[in-house]
Parts: structure tokens; C-alpha cells; sequence
């Protein structure tokens, strides 16, 4: 598949949040203002690109040459911590300002299910180490795009009337589901017409 | 000590009341018995997590505890999913990525950092069971909601000569397609919180 191809996948067809359900838990948690909506995605943008080149290397210079792939589960989640702490110290130094920005979601990020996802479905898709990068990138910016999409209609939902047992939460999916509706318009079909 | 197993059922429910785990409650509730797959996973990941740090507790150092923590629960994930792999290759295909992802649910992580590390065997066996099977029974009613209205049908085991498929007559020929679907699945979340939070308020009140 080419790049764009690539692209359009992970950040409309098979947006991770909306058609996948990989992030929801930062997604409902982390959605209540839009400051910290747009930290939480480029935090885990960058997270997930770094992480789909490193599981990419793990993967194929050592999982794959001493024939152990059945420890990759256990490999990639040790990689995505050891990177999630390395980021914190390497931002942390260089710029204080991103560290102050960024700083308090990177821990909650390891457990984040989407940056593991990208690195098992590079994986199960055969991706080369360039297209797993764009893959890891791209479904980052899915990310993104949902939460700001979402931190903005909860913010307009705050001055709204809604039935009390809806109040929070509830009212995040079903938000949610009408945003994954919207988002079923984007389908293969778009992808052929855009690129024959 | 019954309180330990009690509590994860209804009223501490890691989905419904703790809202925790959501990936995989909805990415594989399609079908009854992929909830059923991905509840039996993670009651035994649960289980295996919760003794291994109820017994190591004295011993893995304070700092590095949350990487132990993983490490031990990553082990019992792959074990999982080799069996899956090996005996029911159907039911591993069709949960996909998420078998290998219950090393990410936050319900297992959690009851280690909040439970295990902190008490005795016995009552982390107890919460476990009381978690898992709560976890389980939580996925097994959204995917009925689910199924039935999207699919028609009531996927089970395949046991003799029954196919393991119940059709709900009706439904079947034309089902509400958009329950099966991703916005489906967001939409009963939304609902079903929504109820349990307002028998949660009419309970208070009394």
C-alpha cells in the first residue's frame, strides 16, 4: 500500500479510536479540556511513531534471527516502557517547556493500548520499517484529531442541559458513537477513488 | 472475606461502575462468545497476576514494582496466548489483537498496584475471581445487547449436534446492523453507564 494509503487508513478508516476501540480509556478520561486533550495526543503521537520503529527493530533483528516471536508480546511492552521513560528523561533535558506540557501524560501512556496496538498490527500487516513508522504516525494523528474532536464538544457540553444519569461519562459515548457514525462515511471506497 | 469476591460483581464492576478495560469490553463484543473468550483470558491472566504479586510482594523492590508488575502479567498473557493459538485457532482469530493487548487492560494492572501488592493470597484470589468473572459478566451483556439486535443470532459453544447459534426469529433477516458496529458499540456503553448510574443514585437515595 502506498504512503498517503497508509495515512488515509490510520487516520480515517480505521481510526483508532472510533472503528478500532484502542485509547479509549484516555479518550473518555483525559477529553474534559481541550489544553490537555492536544498534549495527550501529540504525547502519544510521538510515543507511538517512536514505539512502531523500536518494536519494528526488536521484532525483525532479534525476535525473528534466535526464532523466540512467541516472547513478543512480553518484548514490546518492556521496549514501550523502557521508551516511554527515555522520552520523559530526553524531553525533560532538552526542553523543559514540552517536559511542563507533555510531562504528566507520558507515564499513563504505557498502558495505553493504542501504542501497543500499532506495534502488534505493524506486525500482523508485514510492514517495512518505513511504512511502520508512517503507520505508527499516522494512527497517532487518528488520535489526536478524536480526542480534539471530542474535548471540544464536551466542552460545549458543559453549558447544555443533559438528563442527570447521563452527566459525564454516558454522555462521552454516546458522543462517541455518534462521532464513530460520522466517521463510517470514510471507507475503502474513498481510499479507491482517491487513489484508482 | 465473601465481601472480597462479592464486590467486583456489581458493585465495584471494573466496566460498568470503575469504567476500566473499555478496549477490549467493546472491540470484541460482537459476538456472546468472543466475550466469553476474552472473559476466560482474563480471569486466568488475573488470577496468575494476582498470586504471583500477592507472593512476591516482600520481595520486588518498591521502585521497580510496576515493570515487575507487567512483566508477570505479560508471562500469563503469552501462556494464554498459546493456548488460545493452539486449541480454539478460531476464536483466537476472530478476537484478534486483543488477546495479546489483556497485557494493557488497566483491570489487571490495577488490582496488582491496588489489591495484590497488599494482601493475602487468599483474598487476592477471591478478588480476582470477583473481577474477573464482574469483567466477564459486564462483556457478556453488552455483547447480547449487541448481537442479538445487529446480528440476530446468539453465538455459544458448539456442543453435539447443536451449532452453537441460537436465531432470534424476526431479527435475523433484518437486523439493526449499526449494534454490530463500532458506533453501536459506543452508543449501548453510553446507555448502559447510563443506567447503572441511575440505579446507583435511586439506591442512594433510599
Amino acid at each position: 500500500m502506498s504512503y498517503i494509503g497508509i495515512i488515509i487508513t490510520f487516520v480515517f478508516i480505521n481510526n483508532f479510536i472510533l472503528t478500532q476501540f484502542l485509547g479509549l480509556c484516555p479518550f473518555i478520561g483525559v477529553s474534559k479540556d481541550v489544553e490537555s486533550a492536544v498534549g495527550m495526543g501529540f504525547a502519544v503521537t510521538f510515543v507511538m511513531a517512536m514505539a512502531s520503529i523500536a518494536s519494528w527493530i526488536i521484532y525483525h533483528y532479534v525476535l525473528v534471527p534466535l526464532d523466540i516471536v512467541f516472547l513478543q508480546t512480553i518484548s514490546f511492552i518492556l521496549v514501550i516502557a523502557a521508551l516511554v521513560q527515555l522520552v520523559e528523561l530526553v524531553i525533560q533535558k532538552i526542553s523543559p517547556a514540552l517536559y511542563k506540557a507533555l510531562g504528566i501524560f507520558l507515564p499513563l501512556i504505557t498502558t495505553n493500548c493504542a501504542v501497543l496496538g500499532i506495534a502488534l498490527i505493524n506486525v500482523r500487516n508485514d510492514y517495512n520499517a518505513l511504512e511502520s513508522f508512517i503507520a505508527g504516525i499516522a494512527a497517532g494523528l487518528g488520535f489526536l484529531l478524536a480526542i480534539l474532536l471530542m474535548s471540544t464538544i464536551r466542552a460545549k457540553l458543559d453549558s447544555e442541559w443533559i438528563p442527570k444519569p447521563f452527566r459525564g461519562i454516558p454522555i462521552a459515548f454516546v458522543t462517541g458513537g455518534l462521532m464513530a457514525l460520522a466517521f463510517m462515511a470514510f471507507d475503502n471506497a474513498l481510499l479507491n477513488n482517491l487513489l484508482g | 472475606m465473601l465481601k472480597e469476591f462479592t464486590k467486583g460483581l456489581i458493585k465495584e464492576n471494573p466496566v460498568f461502575i470503575i469504567v476500566l478495560g473499555l478496549c477490549p469490553a467493546l472491540g470484541v463484543s460482537t459476538k456472546v462468545i468472543n466475550s466469553l473468550g476474552m472473559g476466560a483470558g482474563v480471569i486466568f491472566v488475573l488470577l496468575g497476576s494476582n498470586i504471583f504479586v500477592s507472593l512476591l510482594k516482600d520481595f520486588i523492590p518498591d521502585k521497580v514494582r510496576i515493570p515487575a508488575y507487567i512483566v508477570i502479567i505479560a508471562s500469563f498473557v503469552t501462556i494464554v496466548e498459546m493456548v488460545m493459538e493452539a486449541f480454539i485457532p478460531a476464536l483466537y482469530d476472530s478476537l484478534g489483537v486483543f488477546v495479546p493487548l489483556i497485557v494493557v487492560n488497566c483491570i489487571i494492572l490495577g488490582r496488582a498496584e491496588a489489591f495484590a501488592n497488599k494482601n493475602t493470597i487468599k483474598a487476592s484470589i477471591l478478588d480476582a475471581l470477583g473481577m474477573g468473572i464482574g469483567f466477564t459478566l459486564a462483556l457478556i451483556l453488552i455483547a447480547l445487547i449487541r448481537e442479538v439486535f445487529g446480528l440476530g443470532t446468539i453465538t455459544l459453544f458448539p456442543i453435539g449436534s447443536f451449532s452453537g447459534v441460537i436465531e432470534i426469529p424476526g431479527l435475523v433477516d433484518s437486523p439493526v446492523r449499526v449494534f454490530g458496529l463500532a458506533a453501536g458499540a459506543l452508543l449501548v456503553m453510553g446507555f448502559l453507564k447510563a443506567l447503572f448510574t441511575w440505579i446507583e443514585d435511586i439506591r442512594r437515595v433510599k
